[in-house]
């Protein structure tokens, strides 16, 4: 059994190397820790948070963000806010889409369907920029895991808006942020309280709709996220009893020649 | 290959075994005798096995979802990722399967330095395995590129730049590389479709290096020729096959970890923005697995120089059975080595780290002093060593009684001889 040891031994050296390295690329301020509902063994995401985020994301951040790797379809499905497919479809039918060409060969313009991707608030990253001083507002659909600290720099970075030090110039357009890389930021702070009206009660709070845009994007990054945890436990319970299984055969089978495993 | 005459027991086996001796083979491979006292550092060429096979399977699966284009490339991951069956599953496995094949192998490759496994007469099973990891290693990062995200993109830049270095033909071989004058769509079609054939070329050498493994047999903890079939030995199958079992399952538990629960650690967050020719990420840094090569080509402050002394390191390991005059194999009976075996390990671990740290100050220092001392591990205190050292008398066999009986030959019948170092 010192097989165990050794083989934890070398899977933490190997373990701290990568944190180590992970820890080496910024030497930021520390960020805000958040105890997700997503994050250990069994995590999973708050619903209620989720469509939640959902809206502030919708109301606050789609001006400028885009989310082209998600579809309309995806809000309903399993896992994730779980709208209903009516709610959903009501979603979708807000937006505008190009389809064509029909039978004249012309294009034309409907109302977006389940099967739709997001519709992008900007044609295109030239556009984009172009809007936004300079600055492309990046998709989120992937955001999350884009970025080094995940969930908690996203979260950090909404929260971080401050006046800037003392002696340090910003340019028309540049925001103090304590938590983005090199602490300037492009993006006004986009939440001030009761900036969204949640229609199940929650007081918008800053700090609350944070956390709930944040949970929103982490879905939308790890959309098999749940799926992957509840996988993940069947598999580690399946492995950890075979383990066992074939450990004792293999005590008996090397039983019979006297010669220690 | 076989040693000794198998006749099968079916009339239609030996019609089918006089026609192609596929019977005789399966028979050589379950009797195969293999010494009784592998420890667990033996069961990582299974490991390995299983690794490259599920490359392969995985890979073939998100080849079949996958588009090879700069404008689709990372759009084909997402689609994997979101609306394919289980896709996030398949690629999970995928990429960090890539880092788990990485750790047996270098696990597998210290466990051959420590016990001598590429002396006389396996010199043609390490040089296969060099060949082996020298593709393992063209293949990653090919497959780095592939999601073309940020660090695909940069990655490539940077390496494929490495070759510009080389006097006049450089610039012209680069450019012969990317198919253009950078980075770019072509680069990406060739590196997919490279990076698909490679695995198979890998399997065909393993094919080789196992083959090569079966004539003079396994080596052994104690490094000593034992007789085959003897006492010393037992058959390969249940025995070993039972214990690689328990192995691999104990490595797809760490596997299945990384997977479920922890699937993008080893990656990095810059690879999940899609790639930009002009943006430049702040530290571009390839996969944990490269890092100490990576190391040594930054220690270097000429770019040729550089990729020279990067390649060198490649290549000093496939010329260690002639760079190591120690006759006797396993590290057991050589204390001194011993010492310098675990100042090797220490070192690499050391150009690992510091291969992902800028390479600027204190750990650019550091990164010199550690490549010089790879190098002089291998050129100057093995060769010297093998002729100086007093090693320690070698038992007559596994089995037998030992002659002299010291201390680290009891431990060596005991299969735990890294306990102290553990």
């Amino acid at each position: 059994m010192k097989i165990f040891l050794k083989l934890t031994f070398l899977f933490f050296i190997i373990s701290s190397l990568i944190f180590s390295r992970a820890n080496a690329a910024g030497e930021q301020q520390e960020l805000l820790k958040v105890d997700w509902s997503f994050k250990s063994f069994f995590g999973k995401f708050d619903r209620a948070s989720l469509q939640r985020g959902y809206q502030v994301y919708t109301e606050v951040c789609a001006s400028c963000h885009s989310l082209k790797h998600l579809s309309y379809r995806n809000l309903a499905e399993k896992g994730g806010p779980e709208f209903t497919e009516l709610e959903a479809k009501a979603i979708a039918s807000n937006f505008e889409v190009t389809d064509g060409p029909n039978s004249d060969g012309e294009m034309f313009e409907r109302p977006a369907k389940l099967s739709d991707k997001f519709v992008m608030p900007y044609a295109n990253v030239q556009e984009a920029i172009a809007a936004n001083g300079g600055a492309y507002p990046p998709d989120m659909s992937v955001l999350v895991k884009a970025r080094g600290g995940g969930a908690n720099y996203i979260y950090s970075v909404l929260m971080g808006y401050d006046e800037p030090p003392a002696g340090m110039e910003l340019d028309d357009g540049v925001y103090y942020n304590k938590y983005m890389y090199g602490n300037k930021i492009k993006m006004a702070s986009p939440l001030d309280d009761d900036i969204v009206e949640y229609s199940d009660g929650t007081k918008a709070t800053v700090d609350q709709m944070a956390k709930d845009v944040t949970t929103f994007l982490q879905w939308t990054a790890e959309p098999h996220l749940e799926a992957r945890h509840k996988l993940g436990f069947r598999v580690i319970i399946y492995l950890s009893v075979l383990t066992i299984l074939v450990y004792f055969s293999m005590k008996k089978i090397w039983s019979r020649i006297e010669t220690k495993v | 290959m076989s040693d000794h005459e198998y006749t099968p027991k079916s009339k239609v086996g030996k019609w089918f075994n006089d026609r192609l001796p596929l019977l005789t083979l399966a028979n050589h491979l379950t009797d195969y005798p293999t010494p009784k006292n592998l420890n667990y550092w033996w069961t990582f060429g299974g490991i390995l096995t299983f690794c490259l096979i599920t490359q392969i399977i995985t890979g073939i699966v998100l080849g079949m979802h996958y588009v090879a284009h700069a404008d689709l490339a990372f759009q084909s991951v997402e689609h994997i990722m979101r609306d394919v069956n289980y896709g996030w599953l398949i690629r999970y496995v995928h990429a960090n399967g890539a880092s788990m094949f990485f750790l047996a192998v270098y696990i597998h490759i210290f466990r051959s330095l420590y016990y001598g496994s590429y002396k006389s007469p396996r010199e043609v099973i390490w040089i296969i395995g060099m060949l082996i990891y020298f593709l393992m290693m063209a293949t990653a990062f090919m497959g780095y590129v592939l999601p073309w995200g940020q660090m695909s993109f940069w990655g490539a830049t940077v390496i494929t730049n490495l070759f510009s270095a080389i006097p006049l033909v450089g610039e012209s071989i680069t450019n012969w590389l990317w198919g253009g004058y950078s980075v770019d769509n072509p680069t990406l079609t060739r590196f997919f479709s490279l990076h698909y054939l490679f695995p198979f070329l890998i399997l065909g050498l393993v094919v080789l290096h196992i083959w090569a493994l079966h004539v003079p047999g396994n080596n052994n903890p104690i490094g000593i020729d034992i007789k085959k079939p003897s006492k010393d030995t037992v058959p390969f199958h249940p025995y070993i096959v039972i214990k690689d079992a328990f192995a691999l399952l104990i490595f797809l538990l760490i596997f299945a970890f990384f997977v479920f629960f922890s699937p993008n650690i080893l990656g990095h967050a810059d690879n999940y923005i899609e790639a930009n020719p002009l943006v430049t990420p702040a530290h571009i840094v390839p996969e944990w697995y490269l890092l100490p090569f990576y190391a040594i080509l930054r220690s270097v402050p000429d770019k040729l120089l550089g990729v020279i002394a990067m390649f060198a390191a490649i290549f000093v390991l496939v010329i260690l059975p002639w760079l190591d005059t120690s006759k006797v194999r396993s590290t057991v009976f050589r204390p001194i080595y011993k010492q310098f075996y675990w100042f090797l390990v220490a070192d690499v671990l050391i150009l690992g780290y510091v291969g992902a740290m800028p390479a600027e100050g204190l750990y650019l220092l550091i990164a010199r002093v550690a490549t010089a001392y790879y190098f002089a591990h291998f050129l100057i205190i093995l060769p010297f060593l093998g002729m100086k050292e007093k090693t320690i008398p070698l038992p007559l066999s596994i089995t037998e009684p030992v002659l002299g009986g010291s201390a680290d030959m009891a431990m060596a019948k005991n299969n735990s001889d890294f306990k102290e170092k553990l």
